[in-house]
């Protein structure tokens, strides 16, 4: 059986991509491989790590578990549409004040998590927080300064 | 992931004609929190993918004093979790949805998803079976209405036909002096399928001692969401007591018939079930 190509566009950290894809690739496939931003990490790619989180309309989503089809017109961001230049954003600035990454492979969609949190609570307390990133999993920092970072942020 | 043909229809009834004209080969995506796990394992093949999310009339709650509440089956847990009807007259279902997975989850997992993907462990279906809550089912030739206990058939089936698709649930208005509880037991507070799922309501007479009404619903310890009517039975009419309370609840875990896996065996479950139910129903009975 034959199956079609898609034609869709994409607006991803605030800049406008067409292509076609295949009905079958998902988000994080696409962000990774068509445009190269390896920022965004596949842990297990069902839902439970969140090492994949984006925000898709401001919303921290699995993009593992999106299909590119899916979100066709939307808004992404990545991590790399975090940082202003040279000047990273007060979350990823706080993630290193804190000692809150270690080996970094999570720091990518713990950030993106914290930034949906902060976004919509702007002085989260702890519980907050620690529910915010309960679907993110960091195998290195035991969490605790990944929370105090973020919620340095707020305060 | 295989690949498949992907299709996002606008109406309702493109998308039942899309479906019954796949003949058993295509899939209604929702939220894909479900599906897209099992269309990755390959433990379901479509060679369609209908994508309802571009169907405006299976979005949004609406709320009217009399006939209650509607909620569309697109409706997401973190919708559910911020609305001000949900909270202010039916918070077990905000409770319940704060309970399922993750932020990242509960943004794009749906209610009619986690209804129509049927496992036992689903946690809006105790709450809504307590609820007296009714499935609006479209198909090709129109409406059907089905009472949610009747909605789940075994692990992962519905009633539902090929060429149907739900479209919304209608939640009745609570009964006066009631209130509605869900326990669900894990081993962590967040991203936790339920070991046991419990809801009670309890409405009590004007003497506020009496159970006017009670309703118990189980998940995770039967091939499908159950309401123990026998346990509801044994508590009718009663004044609230210890030992009514404790009754009911050893007569809710007799019904239950829960599995043993890597989540807990039978027996375990089974004790938790009296210890959730005696609780609930505890709580439900003194907030009131
Ligand atoms: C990491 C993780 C944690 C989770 N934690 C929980 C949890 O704690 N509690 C819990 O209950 N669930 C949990 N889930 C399961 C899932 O997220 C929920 O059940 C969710 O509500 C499913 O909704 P969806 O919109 O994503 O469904 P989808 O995956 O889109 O669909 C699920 C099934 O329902 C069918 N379907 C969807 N909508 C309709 C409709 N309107 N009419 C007919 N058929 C339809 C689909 O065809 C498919 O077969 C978890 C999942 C993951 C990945
Ligand atoms: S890779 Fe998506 S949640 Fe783990
Ligand atoms: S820093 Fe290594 S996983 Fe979090």
């Amino acid at each position: 059986m034959e199956f079609s190509k898609y034609p869709i566009t994409l607006t991803v950290n605030q800049k406008r991509y067409s292509f076609t894809v295949e009905a079958n690739k998902t988000l994080l496939e696409v962000i990774r491989e068509d445009l190269g931003l390896t920022g965004t990490k596949e842990g297990c790619g069902q839902g439970d790590c969140g090492a994949c989180t984006l925000l898709v309309n401001g919303q921290a989503i699995n993009s593992c578990l999106t299909l590119v089809v899916e979100v066709a017109g939307q808004n992404i961001l990545t991590i790399e549409g975090l940082a202003e230049g040279d000047q990273l954003h007060p979350i990823q600035q706080a993630f290193i004040d804190h000692g809150a990454i270690q080996c970094g492979f999570c720091t990518p969609g713990m950030v993106l998590a914290a930034k949906a949190l902060l976004d919509s609570c702007p002085r989260p307390g702890e519980e907050e927080v620690r529910m915010a990133i309960a679907g993110n999993l960091c195998r290195c920092t035991g969490y605790d300064k990944i929370v105090k970072a973020i919620m340095s942020v707020g305060s | 992931m295989l690949t498949f043909s992907y299709y996002a229809p606008t109406s309702l009834n493109q998308a039942c004609r899309l479906l019954s004209e796949a003949q058993g080969q295509a899939r209604l995506l929702a939220g894909g929190t479900d599906l897209l796990i099992q269309m990755k394992r390959n433990l379901v093949k479509p060679q369609f993918l209908i994508d309802l999310k571009k169907i405006k009339r299976l979005k949004g709650i609406e709320y009217d004093p009399e006939k209650g509440l509607r909620i569309r089956a697109l409706v997401t847990h973190s919708e559910l979790l911020h609305n001000p009807w949900i909270l202010g007259y039916y918070p077990i279902l905000a409770q319940a949805a704060q309970t399922i997975g993750s932020v990242q989850i509960r943004n794009k997992g749906t209610v009619g998803g986690n209804l129509c993907h049927a496992v036992p462990s689903a946690d809006l279906a105790p709450p809504l079976l307590v609820l007296n809550a009714r499935a609006v089912v479209r198909g090709l030739k129109g409406k059907k209405f089905i009472p949610l206990e009747e909605f789940f058939c075994a692990p992962n089936q519905t009633i539902l036909k090929d060429g149907e698709i739900l479209q919304e649930i209608e939640v009745p208005r609570m009964p006066e002096r009631s209130k509605a509880i869900y326990l669900k037991h894990g081993i962590r507070r967040a991203m936790e399928i339920a070991i046991v799922g419990v809801a009670v309501l309890m409405a009590l007479k004007p003497d506020r001692r009496t159970c006017a009404e009670v309703r118990i619903a189980l998940g995770a310890v039967a091939p499908t969401p159950i309401r123990v009517v026998e346990a509801e039975n044994s508590l009718q009419g009663k004044i609230i007591a210890p030992e009514e309370i404790e009754k009911a609840a050893s007569i809710a875990a007799a019904h239950a018939q829960p599995i043993t896996d890597l989540r807990g065996s039978a027996e375990y479950r089974q004790e938790i079930v009296r210890v959730l139910t005696a609780r609930a129903i505890t709580h439900a009975a003194r907030i009131i």
